[in-house]
């Protein structure tokens, strides 16, 4: 074969291989590290998986939360109206976490109790997260507690 | 009547920014040089009209004209007038306005310094602009229009502007950040008036030459978006107060997307204007610059993501910036599969720098479709019913990283070869990167130690590959100056260009260092304080001292007074602050930096654990002490620099196409 023609095809078929292995890394990264959004409504009807990272997102339970007495450690439950998901947390709470207030977490569901590792809450008063948007609308109509 | 004035003027300019688009281009074909420089006026007449249009906007917010709905939503009597004034951009329908703005002025500015181009030339890059000024304008006046009335309903007091957004970082990080995205409206526009000639030896010429061209201004855009990208991280990292810097969150992927395109195309750029290399590779770089940052407008302003910068979510509005995304990089993709240059590339060695260009390309572009399909893949979860799903930091991060050393590896390598290399390896390694190489060894723990930080394997790794790139780019300039009689003389006739270079070269290593160092060495601690009461975290001791009430102009705060000694017993006071603002009742926390070149100390307040009492009550906080964070943005300063400074080369004063020069007189 013609010396440049060779080198042409090495750099292809080295492109090939490249692209490939990076495809496949890629996906298996994606796979590893999304994070599953789940309802307070899934989790009770068992749909959510056990010991895996996924987000949790509804409204904080009016009255729930309870914070203890020497730690930062806090408890609160999250719920749609009808089901409520009880949380832990240890850390400092954002700035719009409030109850009766859309709040969307992170952490693992251990089967009893959900194990927040971050909380997140709204950007501002007139924003709700889509995720809790949408379910909320699947849900029928919002809690009346809730004002918007 | 003022409002209705910028209204006028905002249908006006869309009226004349439809003609903008349309006779220059059909004027170019018709062989109409009328028609044709019809183009120039028209911009320059777009852009004052959109100014009278922004300038009625402004004028709305400082006199509290609530009539205005975008002004009652966003604004408020008691807001200071700085942040009326940038509340103008502060959400979604007047940051068009602004987008629109910015780009009927890089139209004008072209219009203005492109006298010496070919008229078909200057007719297509303007028309194109033109079409680009049509398609926003219709989005802005037809779903987003910012001068709609409150009547007759006028509340007598607006809501305010989203706290998050009052902040000096803020009033200067959107038009930062547009200029940058929208200055990728210009090699665009000049991609695309070249694939529009008809004339398939005059058009591969055109898209040889068109390079040095360009060049400026992709450097400016490219400067403007790095700073625009520092500003925003520099601004989440004080004011949202929890010491993140970038959390590779949709929207800044939005904006770091055409900044790794616009790196690629700058680079290319450079292999294109000096030896007529990869001119379609150029071509379509141009085109995927431009077309990212239209994604990126779509992404932030469509609302399909959870941000801070996703205002109000209207679905048409998503669906006509959808639309026109579809429609410009369709058009565009297409016209370039069918007219893109087929002149075949001269060959060149593994070991040129047009190969590391290439590499560097290369890089680019996998990094991009990195962050790319992690930034859309849960939005296209989300419409295939796959399920809600979120993409991690640790994704991002797992790639980012290896990349981003093999580019910083491989940078003096590509610095130190020739355009059509001759050296092999082991010559280019024993003459020029022998020293460097070993230099680096020997300092990176002497940085390391500099900086006190503790020792690790990936530390001394980041250390060892700043210093690479730093010291290679120190050996090369003074190996510029060996023939020089004295020094200063040297450092004088060594091009702005090259000076341009090195300087974002620097900067780069230094942001590398930054990010490096701060992840590694960062501390942080969660406390539970009282007044009166103390903490240490790594040798710094912080000591509450007590809490008052400082009150702002439409804000009430309480401000925790913290005595912070460092370990050679210097002590700082700091005062973080918890808002609660009037309009809205909204809380924010203002962090307390102790700023500092070798590492940053930072608290902030979460909240009060027992509000019941009062001032002597415990409070949740946060302590960080961050490395070398400030040299992210240092180093993102120096790229900036860098790129303007080599806007400022003599080459391209006085820059002419002559290819065409032979059309000048086409139509007279």
């Amino acid at each position: 074969m013609h010396p440049i023609r060779k080198q042409r095809l090495l750099i292809v078929l080295a492109i090939l291989i490249a692209s490939s292995v990076a495809i496949g890394l890629i996906t298996f990264a994606l796979r590893e590290n999304m994070n599953l959004f789940f309802t307070p409504a899934d989790i009770t009807s068992n749909k959510a998986p056990m010991d895996r990272t996924i987000r949790l997102g509804g409204f904080v339970d009016k009255g729930s939360v309870k914070r203890d007495a020497n730690s930062l450690a806090v408890q609160f439950s999250i719920g749609d109206g009808q089901h409520s998901i009880p949380v832990t947390y240890t850390g400092i709470l954002p700035d719009l976490f409030a109850e009766e207030q859309a709040a969307i977490t992170k952490g693992k569901w251990d089967g009893k109790i959900f194990v927040a590792t971050e909380v997140l809450a709204k950007h501002d008063e007139n924003y709700t997260p889509p995720e809790i948007r949408d379910s909320m609308k699947k849900m029928g109509p919002k809690p009346a507690a809730h004002p918007q | 009547m003022i409002p209705e004035f910028g209204l006028y003027c905002l249908i006006l300019a869309f009226c004349f920014s439809i003609a903008q688009g349309v006779l220059p281009i059909a004027g170019s074909y018709l062989h109409s040089a009328r028609w044709m420089r019809i183009a120039s006026p028209l911009a320059l007449t777009t852009c004052a009209l959109l100014c009278g249009s922004f300038a009625a906007l402004v004028y709305s917010f400082i006199t509290d004209d609530f009539s205005l709905k975008y002004v009652a939503n966003n604004s408020n009597t008691l807001l200071p007038v700085q942040y009326k004034v940038s509340a103008t951009w502060g959400a979604h329908e007047g940051s068009l306005l602004l987008w629109l703005l910015v780009l009927s002025f890089w139209a004008a500015l072209f219009a203005l310094r492109s006298t010496k181009l070919p008229t078909v030339l200057r007719a297509r890059v303007l028309g194109v602009l033109g079409l680009v000024t049509t398609g926003f304008g219709a989005f802005t006046l037809f779903t987003s229009n910012p001068f709609m009335r409150n009547l007759p309903f006028i509340p007598p007091e607006g809501s305010d502007l989203n706290p998050l957004l009052q902040d000096f970082g803020l009033i200067i990080h959107p038009p930062m950040l547009y200029f940058g995205y929208v200055g990728f409206a210009i090699p665009f526009a000049f991609a695309i008036a070249a694939l529009l000639e008809t004339d398939a030896p005059l058009r591969s010429s055109v898209s040889n030459e068109w390079t040095r061209w360009v060049r400026p201004w992709v450097n400016t855009a490219w400067a403007f978006l790095t700073i625009g990208i520092a500003l925003g991280s520099w601004w989440a990292y004080y004011e949202l107060g929890w010491g993140g810097w970038w959390f590779w969150d949709p929207v800044e992927n939005a904006s770091f997307m055409p900044w790794l395109a616009g790196t690629a195309l700058l680079h290319s750029l450079a292999a294109s204007d000096k030896r007529q290399l990869f001119s379609s590779w150029t071509l379509l770089l141009s085109i995927f610059a431009f077309s990212l940052s239209l994604l990126g407008t779509f992404l932030v302003r469509s609302g399909v993501l959870t941000s801070v910068h996703a205002f109000a979510s209207d679905p048409t509005r998503g669906y006509f910036i959808l639309a026109f995304l579809a429609i410009v990089i369709g058009c565009s993709l297409t016209l370039f599969a069918f007219r893109a240059p087929t002149t075949p590339s001269t060959g060149y060695r593994f070991l040129s720098r047009e190969m590391f260009v290439l590499l560097n390309s290369c890089l680019m572009a996998i990094i991009l479709a990195i962050v790319c399909l992690g930034t859309l893949y849960p939005l296209m979860a989300d419409a295939m019913q796959w399920g809600k799903i979120s993409v991690g930091p640790p994704y991002f991060n797992s790639f980012f990283i290896p990349l981003m050393f093999i580019v910083l590896l491989l940078l003096p390598v590509g610095v130190q070869l020739h355009w059509h290399d001759r050296h092999t390896f082991k010559e280019l390694f024993f003459q020029w990167l022998k020293k460097p190489f070993v230099a680096a060894l020997f300092f990176s723990p002497v940085l390391l130690l500099a900086l006190s930080l503790p020792f690790s394997i990936l530390a001394l790794l980041a250390a060892w590959l700043g210093l690479w790139v730093v010291i290679s780019t120190l050996m090369d300039i003074r190996h510029k100056l060996r023939n020089a009689h004295t020094p200063w003389q040297g450092l004088k006739s060594l091009r702005a260009s090259y000076w341009g270079m090195c300087l974002a070269h620097i900067g780069l290593a230094l942001s590398a260092m930054g990010i490096a160092f701060t992840s590694l060495a960062s501390e942080q601690q969660d406390i539970r304080l009282a007044p009166g009461e103390s903490a240490s975290l790594a040798g710094y001791h912080f000591s509450f001292e007590s809490l008052s009430q400082n009150n702002g102009p439409n804000y009430t705060a309480q401000h925790a007074n913290f005595r912070v000694i460092a370990p050679n017993n210097e002590s700082h006071m700091m005062l973080p602050e918890k808002r609660t603002y009037l309009a809205s009742s909204q809380v924010m926390t203002e962090a307390a930096i102790w700023p500092g070149f070798t590492r940053d100390i930072y608290v902030s307040m979460g909240e009060a654990l027992q509000p019941e009492m009062g001032a002597t009550s415990p409070w949740s906080l946060r302590l960080h002490i961050k490395p070398a964070v400030r040299w992210i943005w240092l180093g993102a300063i120096l790229m900036a620099l860098g790129a303007v400074l080599a806007v400022l080369d003599k080459r391209y004063r006085h820059v002419r196409l002559h290819t065409s020069a032979s059309q000048e007189h086409v139509s007279s």
